[in-house]
């Protein structure tokens, strides 16, 4: 997971440029995690099991990003668009193909893709009783979930697992993060020597760490990591998040107010317990 | 060596142009030479609180955009002679401000003074950076009230981002001025204390100025409050603050105009 920004050198200097000059454009690289369709022959029988799929957790293709791999079928370009076809009517919609012959693809198909990293299976629900879960919105207050990752939105059920590397890498902060400030690690941890002010902002892919006060935002775990915890030396958070579970200030325990805590999650649940 | 000084803070009407109209005057006063910058440009007010608004010919736009010299646009308090004024320009936007333009007029205003002080606008954008550009020295002035405090860290960040100091990979050195403080209704929880407010923005403070009617005379006099009256409580803060900017240790103090029973009972009707 990466997040990159590139910029014409006009743009180094930090100021806005005059009008005079030419307008800068920026791009930016950002990695999103995307299932992948691999359809088996026959079709129409796989088609069938996806269907039952959907109608246990109907939201499980909601906000995702599809890939579809056709490798593992026998195609020609008409096929192709069949297929894709039948996924729209169940309302997936893919984002690119992969194993295609490029002389199919054409306008109105979406684009060809390789080179993929594997990571582990994603958790289908169950056939049966997790379909009401599945349902049921993660986020327990009403606001739209901050959490960076679309893949992994409030009203998103299915957690998805990562593989756990075996060394994690973490970002260091030395420095108060300060109202309007954004720190963004999908990488791993993130460790803030100091506060984070009222309307600054730290989103990490693994645990947040706190010597300070939390005053702001923390987004542990945004890339769907459940075991991620947040530590911090004062909580006075604005909101905390956990894999895309959060809670607003308003909904936070009062009683862990100003104190040194840990979060973690359980289940569907967000947890506080003093440091001590 | 010149100290290139910005006073900020992210959102208005917290004592900016008050604050820069004071210390310049105060680090004038003690006899180093000062030029004030009104950044403000389209609202400008510094040359109001310095009561030089009539003899005003030039200001930065037009040495910035080459129209006039820097000699022609300065000009010298009338009160302290070390002291000197850039206005803004009131008919111009801040889009006639350039880069290279500032780049130039704080380079040769660093030949020639002791201490560049630039008041920034209020915002976080073009204007406001362009002030806090080539600091060395940010006095960032706050309330004790919550917005004040969250905007002021907000603008904390932006110099430690937007100016060449950042750029450079250096830090500008950051100062607290806590204006229109009351300790009175600190205490009473009616405003935000000392403390809370420094454990919050986490930066060394450099004065304290306690809220004053004085502070509101000076401005409508056009005086600065250290030159129009020095012994008043706000002016005591300022001249300590201007010391401490010098590098001096003052203690830190709330100065107040503690008057008696009877000055209470008839100060009003003398005055």
């Amino acid at each position: 997971m990466t997040d990159t920004a590139i910029s014409s050198p006009s743009a180094a200097s930090g100021s806005p440029a005059p009008k005079s000059q030419r307008p800068t454009i920026r791009f930016r690289g950002r990695s999103f995690l995307a299932l992948m369709l691999s359809p088996e022959a026959p079709l129409d029988i796989w088609l069938e099991e996806l269907s039952s799929l959907i109608d246990r957790s109907p939201g499980f293709f909601g906000a995702r990003a599809v890939i579809l791999d056709v490798s593992n079928l026998d195609l020609d370009r008409e096929g192709l668009a069949d297929l894709l076809a039948r996924l729209n009517e169940r309302r997936i919609q893919v984002m690119g193909i992969e194993g295609a012959k490029e002389s199919w693809l054409g306008p109105g198909f979406p684009p060809l893709v390789r080179g993929g990293k594997q990571v582990n299976e994603v958790d289908i629900p169950a056939p049966r009783e997790e379909a009401p879960a599945a349902a049921k919105p993660r986020a327990e207050s009403a606001p739209p979930a901050p959490a960076p990752e679309p893949a992994n939105t409030a009203h998103n059920a299915a957690p998805i697992a990562i593989a756990e590397e075996t060394i994690r890498p973490s970002l260091l902060v030395d420095r108060p993060v300060r109202s309007g400030q954004s720190i963004v690690y999908p990488q791993g941890d993130v460790t803030i020597i100091g506060s984070i002010a009222s309307g600054a902002e730290v989103i990490a892919g693994g645990s947040i760490h706190v010597y300070g006060a939390l005053r702001g935002r923390a987004l542990a775990g945004c890339a769907g990591h459940a075991s991620a915890r947040i530590f911090c030396g004062k909580l006075e958070a604005e909101l905390v998040a956990i894999d895309g579970l959060y809670k607003t200030a308003e909904v936070l325990d009062s009683q862990f107010h100003g104190q040194a805590v840990q979060l973690w999650l359980e289940g569907d649940a967000i947890k506080i317990a003093p440091l001590n | 060596m010149t100290k290139v000084l910005v006073v900020t803070s992210g959102k208005g009407g917290v004592g900016k142009t008050t604050s820069t109209a004071a210390l310049g005057a105060a680090l004038a006063q003690s006899g180093q030479s000062v030029v004030v910058i009104d950044f403000d440009v389209g609202l400008r007010n510094l040359d109001l609180v310095m009561g030089a608004e009539r003899r005003v010919v030039y200001d930065l736009i037009n040495v910035v955009q080459g129209e006039a010299k820097l000699a022609q646009a300065l000009i010298r308090d009338k009160r302290v002679e070390t002291l000197s004024l850039l206005p803004a320009s009131q008919t111009r936007d801040k889009d006639a401000l350039t880069e290279e333009g500032v780049d130039r007029v704080i380079d040769e205003l660093r030949s020639k003074f002791d201490w560049v002080i630039c008041d920034s606008p209020a915002g976080i954008e073009r204007g406001p950076t362009l002030a806090m550009r080539h600091a060395d020295i940010a006095v960032v002035v706050t309330n004790p009230e919550v917005s004040s405090v969250r905007d002021s860290d907000r603008i904390i960040g932006v110099l430690d981002s937007k100016t060449l100091k950042a750029e450079r990979g250096e830090r500008v050195d950051k100062h607290l001025l806590l204006t229109r403080y009351d300790p009175v209704r600190a205490e009473r929880g009616e405003m935000l204390k000392v403390e809370d407010v420094l454990e919050i923005l986490s930066i060394p403070l450099i004065g304290i100025i306690p809220e004053s009617d004085e502070v509101l005379r000076a401005s409508n006099l056009g005086t600065p409050v250290t030159i129009s009256n020095p012994t008043s409580a706000p002016a005591r803060a300022y001249l300590d603050a201007a010391r401490r900017l010098r590098g001096e240790t003052v203690e830190m103090t709330i100065p107040s105009d503690k008057r008696g029973l009877f000055n209470k009972l008839f100060g009003r009707r003398a005055a």
